[in-house]
């Protein structure tokens, strides 16, 4: 296991990140920002005993990382916009089979194909809406190379305790960072192993079922649709039909305090609070200390867990807080989670669509304007 | 006092007995099929604890509710990609997809073609009843020229797959067709392919009176299963390009068995070979 102190591009600290959290199994298929990932999981994982597959195309991958996860293994994609759209059906179902597996979007420039080499952040609404039906999943937003290898093993953590699709929306910025990563030693690293039927029932959360993984005895029926307890179909009952999907919802839902992560900055006084995720959060977090430095009661909510959306944080700033400034790189996604959660707080977007990054400058020239 | 009797099928114990009955139609060939199936499993004596049935959706795609083994009824067309995921994840474990023509040749032919070419070590049995049963009997890549289909009211256009020549030139070491007429050889066929390792292929032409039979005015399964009977010709070793699907003539037998490295074997060779290395230690 590689450990230590390391100049890592965000995606290889990514690939890392995933066996350290345990990754086994690795089906993928190539395309710009996320190929790195591949690369190295094809490069890494037989040095530790784990299988990877390039697949005819993204939608086998997925399918791949799902029957790995049903075999017992630990099991992750990575992909960007284009292969983002074509697993979305399976995505669905690994939210309706309770499959825990980890989906990496490095988002691009789109839509369709787009801008293949520029970063952005447009499928942060997909990553919760991209398929058919109500689910819910869990999706972080890392910042560094250094948080592409800490939130990889974060999202195999999530993955396994809520027997859910956990997605790293990461974007192009980030991705290709090289930077500086340390990676502690094995024993040194929370890692979730996945609870099955002969863990002690006070060891599961409520709300989520332990998994009877394949080839353990346990005859097992996994299947899309509607399903009882046992798994099997119930494709007319509305009753099975409710309890079923209130309970995929509800397991994340009502589990959001324990799940959302957010950092806060100078926020103790802040009038005007900027919220960033991903990328732009570090200029953000320059600009609010200049603005700070010019003595302007500026603050920075960032988001680490993007879903579930970290409502309450808004919430209850939004109670003492001016504006919002939401900074984002693509035509307006996430800020309509804060207008919702904000209840008339004014919000501003700062969109940046292209390859450009917020400048610091721009996001202290809009904090004066609402300052 | 007169004791109850209760008799239990000897081969009961290969289904979920809760789960039945079963959806399909009278006169359908997908109980023959499962029929079949776990008269192999019985045969061969398999680890049941230790086998995995794999199904897309469409009326066949429900026999992996019906076993009682581990099974997925997954998605339509991708059954193949999620046993390949759970075969190459626990090698351990007989993995059997299970799935209609136009599962796995129309939406999930991609996956097959690849399967094949890279011989993930898979027992694919093809339910062929020359259209999509479950969506009500509409044209599928299987379906014959000029045959009436709810999506092809005036005769259908197209040309259809001939399963066996396309599963054997994408490289499946083991490829047979037979009819739900054939039981015994189906059995065996079945027996055959769940012994060997490798990416195996069994085309099952299969009778669907509900709707193909139906449209194309080939009365009920009794009628439908003696056409099967009348103009299917065994022909061991056939040239698979040869081997006809047609209303006259249907070419049955065991074309293909070749030996070939699966591609588990190889994928955990390799890793043999680079276990324990570090290409990266020291550096990125
Ligand atoms: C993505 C998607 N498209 C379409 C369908 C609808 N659908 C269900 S089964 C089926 C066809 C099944 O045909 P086949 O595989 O030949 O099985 P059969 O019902 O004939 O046994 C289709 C198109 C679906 N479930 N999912
Ligand atoms: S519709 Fe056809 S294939 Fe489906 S169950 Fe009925 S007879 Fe069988
Ligand atoms: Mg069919």
């Amino acid at each position: 296991m590689l450990t230590g102190t390391h100049f890592l591009q965000g995606n290889a600290a990514c690939a890392e990140g995933a066996i350290a959290a345990g990754c086994r199994f690795f089906a993928g298929y190539p395309i710009t920002p996320s190929t790195e990932i591949a690369e190295r999981m094809a490069r890494r994982l037989p040095e530790v005993g784990g299988v990877f597959i390039q697949m005819e195309d993204e939608i086998g991958a997925i399918a791949a990382v799902i029957g790995a996860s049903w075999a017992g293994v630990k099991a992750m994609t990575a992909t960007s916009g284009p292969g983002f759209s074509l697993m979305q059906e399976n995505i669905g179902l690994a939210a309706m089979t309770e499959t825990p597996c980890v989906i990496v979007d490095v988002m691009r420039a789109g839509p369709s194909t787009g801008q293949p080499t520029k970063p952005s952040q447009q499928d942060v609404m997909q990553a919760k809406w991209g398929s058919h039906g109500d689910y819910e999943v869990i999706a972080l937003s890392p910042a560094s190379a250094q948080e592409m290898f800490d939130f990889t093993i974060e999202c195999f953590n999530l993955a396994e305790e809520y027997r859910v699709p956990t997605i790293l929306l990461a974007d192009g910025f980030i991705a290709h960072a090289w930077e500086r990563v340390v990676i502690p030693p094995p024993e040194e690293i929370k890692v979730v192993e996945r609870k099955g039927p002969e863990a002690p029932p006070g060891d599961r959360l409520d709300l989520v079922p332990p998994m009877a993984c394949f080839g353990r005895g346990y005859r097992v029926h996994v299947t899309g649709l509607t399903h009882d307890e046992r798994g099997y179909p119930q494709a007319d009952s509305v009753e099975v039909q409710r309890r079923l999907v209130k309970r995929l919802c509800d397991k994340i839902r009502a589990n959001a305090d324990r799940i959302v992560k957010t950092k806060a900055f100078a926020l103790d006084d802040a009038e005007v609070v900027v919220i960033a995720y991903g990328a732009p959060s570090r200029p953000a977090l320059k600009a609010v200390k200049m603005a700070r430095e010019n003595g302007l009661k500026a603050g920075l909510l960032r988001l680490i867990t993007l879903w579930p959306f970290p409502e309450k944080d808004v919430i209850r700033l939004s109670s003492h807080v001016k504006a919002f400034i939401v900074l984002e790189m693509n035509y307006g996604q996430l800020v309509r989670e804060v207008e919702r959660a904000a209840k008339g707080t004014a919000v501003t977007l700062l969109s940046k669509l292209g390859e450009e990054l917020h400048t610091p400058y721009e996001i202290l020239r809009a904090l004066k304007e609402v300052c | 006092m007169v004791e109850k009797l209760t008799f239990t099928h000897p081969l009961s114990k290969y289904l979920r007995v809760d789960r039945l009955p079963h959806i399909w139609c009278e006169g359908c060939g997908n109980g023959i099929v499962l029929n079949c199936f776990i008269r192999a499993l019985d045969e061969l004596g398999a680890n049941l604890d230790e086998l995995v049935v794999v199904s897309g959706i469409g009326c066949i795609g429900r026999i992996a509710g019906y076993v009682n083994v581990d099974s997925f009824h997954t998605t339509h067309g991708r059954a193949i990609a999620i046993a390949t995921g759970i075969k190459l994840a626990n090698p351990r474990l007989k993995v059997v997809v299970i799935s209609g023509d136009g599962d796995l040749f129309a939406i999930g032919g991609n996956h097959f073609i690849h399967a094949a070419r890279r011989n993930v070590n898979l027992t694919v049995i093809c339910v062929n009843n020359f259209n999509y049963g479950m969506t009500g009997g509409q044209l599928g890549p299987t379906t014959p020229l000029d045959s009436i289909t709810t999506t092809s009211p005036y005769g259908n256009v197209e040309s259809p797959f001939n399963l066996a020549h396309l599963a054997a030139s994408s490289g499946a070491v083991y490829v047979a067709r037979w009819t739900a007429f054939h039981i015994h050889e189906l059995t065996k066929s079945i027996k055959a392919s769940l012994k060997r390792r490798g990416f195996t292929f069994i085309e099952v032409i299969s009778p669907c009176p509900e709707l193909y039979g139906r449209y194309n005015k080939m009365g009920r399964g009794v009628d439908m299963m003696n056409w099967l009977k009348r103009v299917s010709e065994v022909r061991h070793g056939c040239d698979p390009a040869k081997a006809e699907v047609s209303s006259s003539k249907i070419v049955v037998g065991e074309f293909v068995s070749v030996d070939k490295p699966t591609y588990d074997q190889l994928i955990y060779q390799l890793m043999e070979r680079v276990k324990g290395g570090s290409s990266v230690e020291g550096g990125g």
